[in-house]
C-alpha cells in the first residue's frame, strides 16, 4: 500500500463546459510509474488516449471483458491510440490505468487497466505502446461530442524510491 | 509533500462478525479505497457484499470471474439484485486452513452529486481445484455522498483475523 511521498497527485482535470480533449502535458520524468484515476462521462463510452501526441501505429492490446453474459478476450494490434472504456451520457464509469517505467528511453511502455462500465462490462487489460520515448503528455480525447460536466480525471506519480 | 493516501480507519475482527461498518467518513478525500483479507464461517465460499449509507437499494454490478476451470460474466451474483454490489468470493471454512481472500475496493468521487461508480477486484486462492479471482465493475444510482460503507457475505460471517482497512485518497 502506497503512503507519505509514494503516491503523488500531479494534477488533476474536472471537465467544464465545452470540453473534448483533456490533455495532462510537461510530465516530470522523476516518478517510477505513472497511475491515471478517471470517473468519466461522454456519448461515445470510450474515449482515445494517446502518449506525446502520437497517433501512428505503436498501440495495441489483449483483453479480458465480462459482458454480464458470457467472459471474453480479445487482442488488437497496430492501433493509432488507446481507448478506454469510460461512462455514457447517462451512467457514470472509471477507469485506473497504471503506466509502467514511462520514463525510460530504452523500452516499449506498457500500461496495465481496469476499466468498470456497470451498465456495459468489466474489463482488464494490458495495453503496449511501442515506442522507446519517455511519455511526457497524454491525452484524453472524446470521440464525437465533448467530456460531460464533472468528469474527473487524475494524474498521480508513483515514486520506487 | 503530498501524503496522498491516509489511513482513515482500520479493524481487526476479534470474534466472529456478521458485519463490519466504516461510518462517519470524512468528506475531505477525492476517492476512497477498501482493502478487506477476510474468510467465511460457511463451509461453502461466500460471496462479499458492498452497500453505502445504510441502503439497499440502486445497486448494479457486472463481474468477470474464474474459479480454476473455465471463465465466466454475470449481473446478478448470490442472487443480490439491486441490493448490494459483489467484491468477489471469499474462502469458506472448508476451504484450505489459513487462507484468506483478498478484496480491494476503489471509489473514485464519493462526494460527487453524480451516481457512484466503484472498481472490486479480489482474489480467494487456496491450494486447491476450485478458487475465484473476481473483477467487478459497480455503480450506486445515487446522488448523495457516501457517508459510510458496510460489508457482508451473502451467508455466514467473517472470522476472526479478519481484517478491513479504509484509505482517503487526496489528489491534492
Amino acid at each position: 500500500m502506497a503512503a507519505g511521498s509514494t503516491y503523488t497527485p500531479i494534477e488533476t482535470q474536472t471537465a467544464s463546459g465545452s470540453v473534448s480533449v483533456i490533455t495532462f502535458s510537461s510530465i516530470p520524468a522523476t516518478y517510477t510509474d505513472l497511475e491515471l484515476v478517471m470517473a468519466a462521462q461522454n456519448s461515445d463510452n470510450y474515449c482515445v488516449m494517446r502518449l506525446n501526441g502520437d497517433s501512428s501505429g505503436l498501440y495495441s492490446r489483449t483483453t479480458l471483458i465480462g459482458n454480464g453474459t458470457s467472459a471474453t478476450s480479445g487482442q488488437a494490434s497496430n492501433n493509432t491510440s488507446w481507448f478506454p472504456s469510460n461512462g455514457s451520457s447517462t451512467v457514470i464509469a472509471n477507469d485506473i490505468i497504471q503506466i509502467m517505467n514511462y520514463s525510460n528511453t530504452t523500452t516499449f511502455k506498457t500500461a496495465l487497466t481496469r476499466m468498470n462500465q456497470s451498465f456495459d462490462a468489466t474489463y482488464a487489460a494490458v495495453w503496449l505502446y511501442r515506442s522507446t520515448s519517455a511519455i511526457s503528455s497524454i491525452s484524453l480525447t472524446s470521440p464525437t461530442g465533448n467530456w460531460i460536466t464533472g468528469s474527473t480525471f487524475t494524474l498521480y506519480g508513483i515514486a520506487a524510491a | 509533500m503530498a501524503n496522498t493516501y491516509t489511513l482513515i480507519e482500520a479493524k481487526t475482527l476479534t470474534t466472529t462478525t456478521t458485519s463490519v461498518t466504516f461510518s462517519a467518513i470524512p468528506q475531505t478525500y477525492t476517492d476512497l479505497k477498501v482493502v478487506v483479507s477476510t474468510r467465511g464461517s460457511d463451509s461453502s465460499p461466500a460471496g462479499l457484499l458492498v452497500t453505502f449509507n445504510g441502503t439497499t437499494t440502486t445497486y448494479s454490478h457486472r463481474y468477470l470471474l474464474g474459479d480454476g476451470a473455465s471463465a465466466a460474466s454475470g449481473t446478478n451474483a448470490y442472487s443480490i439484485g439491486s441490493a448490494s454490489i459483489y467484491a468477489g468470493t471469499s474462502d469458506g471454512s472448508s476451504n484450505t486452513a489459513s487462507t484468506f481472500s483478498s478484496h480491494d475496493i476503489y471509489i473514485p468521487n464519493y462526494t460527487s452529486s453524480n451516481y457512484k461508480s466503484v472498481s472490486l477486484d479480489s482474489v480467494s486462492e487456496n491450494n486447491a481445484t476450485t478458487a475465484y479471482p473476481v473483477l467487478t465493475a459497480g455503480l450506486w444510482s445515487t446522488v448523495s455522498a457516501i457517508t459510510s460503507i458496510s460489508l457482508s457475505f451473502n451467508s455466514g460471517n467473517f472470522v476472526q483475523y479478519s481484517t478491513f482497512y479504509l484509505y482517503g485518497i487526496s489528489n491534492s
